[in-house]
């Protein structure tokens, strides 16, 4: 006699079935990433990175401005692992400063960009009609705007008056990073658009218009988390953009002022001595490209992570 | 067709209008006075400086001399550079052969190694080749100009001595020892171009042969009895390439503006350098002309590339 499934047992199977973690959509994307080696090898050296240029400083302590003529232009040597520049300043001092704000510049720029985008590709997509075509129109001409000459134009034009008001570096700060995000949301701002014009249509929004939730919130609460995934891979991107505009403007002279050692200021002043001393510009450009490789890297396996077709 | 060519460049007069409003107005914005070289000079007492304020109009308020710009700018009179004297116009196209030699030639190269690499990694996806074409793909999108120009300078230039470091522009080319050495000063720079353009090309062009092989007509292809090759070459390529040449299209304007790091390393007297220069001796006539030739480029090839994507693809329709 073959045996029925009693009540009993199926209460058993679904008690046990319960007690087994229940997968996430954030646990399936992590399972994902962690299958895509590149992009897991590009997020272990970009957080060792930052825990380098974070707690370096306090660990290495030489003074990043101390000249020490003993040893200018010298090869990595041990008081000197990455060497020193032509007055004899120490390079690993300056390479963690850099860092310090090639990363922070690529954060801040980031979060501009992808704050603009989000917000006009959201009223852009949501709200349709007459707002759309004026906001589509905004986001074509500012992809048509020439970048790098009107990049380097503003910020030469207005470096002087911001470092008047907010101080060298910090207003060369702010400047770099306003412009460097004001000409980089158009991108963020087409995807977004894009999916807020067919989540709009799905029922949950229906239901929360029938509930009478505010046009705000639809908008930021209940649509915007679910296009979440295009724009972190967008944003993981955009670090490593405004991170190579910064060392970009740097490198041409028109950055920071020459005494800040950004990454693309230490390839500029490097430059002259490259027949003698090659470390001095290669060191600082290499770190530039593997961060800018990394991050790359991890931007690719967000992609495929938070793709929920992608079975990877 | 004729009237969506119509259209299309009646969105594009706005579009280069406001344009040319927002470099204007960066610049009449910009704190700095363009009379400021002046201001040290003793020898030029204030009522001087008045009345070259008032021949220049700049005294007058910002639209108005907006207007006056734009109507000049159209005629073709660029104004003068404050920094060689001599008018913009020709200053500009003095740069421009240097600069579509360089950027051109590496623009052309990185297209004929880049299309045949995509074909080959997509049709014989994840082998050996493929795997290696994706990663140095990869590296070569991440790669800044100025790390792979400093590079090859150090091996090429300097360790192996086969190519001069710094571009010289005062070559005589009517001889052919000039002619060898202009092509010699010109293989670093388009190197590093060629690094730069192919890396996005090839993806480019791999992903879109990835979107058209597993697709229906290349299957009735085969069962018809098409050779493999002349099932890729003639259908699947053939298709496949049409978002590249608008890409390649789109890319032109770039080719211009876009090599200004690498024209500043090598000392390439082309328009990026001129851009750089102009802006740091605060020429600003000729960096109010480079910006909006600039953006003409880009404006004038988003059309042609919109047009073009029409022509190559008869699916696509005009509405």
């Amino acid at each position: 006699m073959v045996a029925t499934p009693s009540v009993a047992d199926a209460i058993a199977e679904v008690a046990q079935n319960t007690n087994k973690k229940s997968r996430t959509l954030w646990g399936d994307a992590w399972r994902r990433f962690k299958k895509h080696r590149l992009a897991m090898f590009g997020s272990v050296v970009i957080i060792f990175l930052i825990l380098t240029v974070l707690i370096g400083p306090s660990v290495w302590t030489v003074n990043r401005d101390d000249l020490d003529f003993a040893y200018t232009m010298s090869n990595p040597i041990a008081q000197h692992p990455l060497g020193t520049d032509e007055l004899g300043r120490d390079m690993l001092a300056r390479a963690l400063y850099g860092g310090r704000i090639s990363l922070s510049v690529g954060v801040t720029a980031m979060i501009i960009a992808i704050l603009l985008g989000s917000v006009i590709g959201a009223v852009s997509g949501y709200l349709g009609g007459y707002v759309d075509e004026g906001l589509s129109f905004l986001t074509n001409l500012f992809l048509s705007l020439p970048q790098l000459p009107l990049l380097l134009l503003t910020v030469y034009l207005f470096r002087d008056s911001v470092t008047k008001v907010l101080g060298l570096e910090f207003g060369m700060f702010v400047i770099v990073v306003t412009m460097v995000g004001v000409l980089a949301w158009m991108s963020t701002a087409r995807i977004v658009r894009a999916s807020f014009i067919s989540l709009k249509q799905k029922e949950f929004v229906e239901a929360a218009i029938c509930v009478g939730v505010k046009r705000s919130n639809i908008m930021f609460k209940h649509i915007l988390p679910n296009a979440m995934s295009p724009i972190i891979v967008a944003a993981t991107l955009e670090i490593g953009n405004a991170i190579l505009s910064e060392s970009t403007l740097s490198f041409l002279g028109i950055g920071f002022p020459p005494d800040t050692p950004t990454w693309g200021r230490l390839v500029t002043d490097g430059s002259q001595y490259l027949q003698v001393a090659p470390h001095l510009p290669l060191i600082p450009a290499a770190l530039i490209f593997i961060t800018v490789l990394s991050i790359n890297f991890m931007g690719d396996g967000l992609r495929d992570a938070l793709d929920p077709r992608s079975r990877l | 067709m004729t009237q969506y060519i119509i259209r299309r460049i009646l969105v594009a007069i706005p579009t280069l209008l406001l344009i040319s409003v927002i470099i204007f107005g960066v610049l009449a914005l910009a704190p700095g006075d363009p009379l400021a070289q002046f201001a040290l000079n003793p020898a030029i007492p204030m009522e001087t400086r008045a009345r070259i304020r008032e021949s220049f109009g700049l005294d007058k308020p910002w639209p108005v001399r907006y207007v006056r710009w734009i109507t000049s700018m159209v005629k073709g009179d660029w104004g003068f550079s404050f920094a060689t004297k001599s008018p913009v116009i020709d200053v500009v196209f003095q740069r421009v052969p240097q600069t579509l030699q360089v950027v051109g030639l590496a623009y052309l190269i990185a297209i004929f190694i880049a299309i045949p690499v995509g074909i080959i990694s997509a049709v014989k996806q994840y082998s050996f080749f493929d795997q290696i074409t994706t990663f140095l793909s990869f590296i070569g999108g991440a790669l800044p100009s100025f790390f792979t120009g400093l590079s090859f300078m150090l091996i090429f230039a300097i360790n192996l001595q086969w190519f001069p470091i710094v571009y010289s522009s005062t070559l005589d080319l009517t001889t052919s020892a000039g002619i060898t050495q202009q092509l010699k000063q010109m293989v670093l720079p388009v190197m590093v171009l060629v690094v730069q353009q192919t890396a996005a090309l090839t993806r480019f062009m791999r992903s879109s042969m990835l979107d058209n092989l597993p697709l229906d007509y290349v299957r009735t292809a085969r069962a018809k009895g098409l050779s493999d090759w002349a099932v890729v070459i003639r259908h699947v390529v053939i298709n496949s390439i049409i978002p590249v040449v608008t890409l390649i299209a789109l890319g032109i304007p770039a080719i211009f503006a876009g090599a200004i790091i690498t024209e500043n390393l090598f000392r390439v007297n082309g328009l990026g350098q001129l851009l750089v220069t102009s802006i740091q001796n605060s020429d600003t006539p000729t960096v109010m002309a480079l910006a909006f030739i600039f953006s003409i480029l880009v404006v004038v090839f988003n059309l042609i590339a919109d047009l073009l994507y029409g022509v190559l693809d008869p699916r696509v329709k005009y509405t």
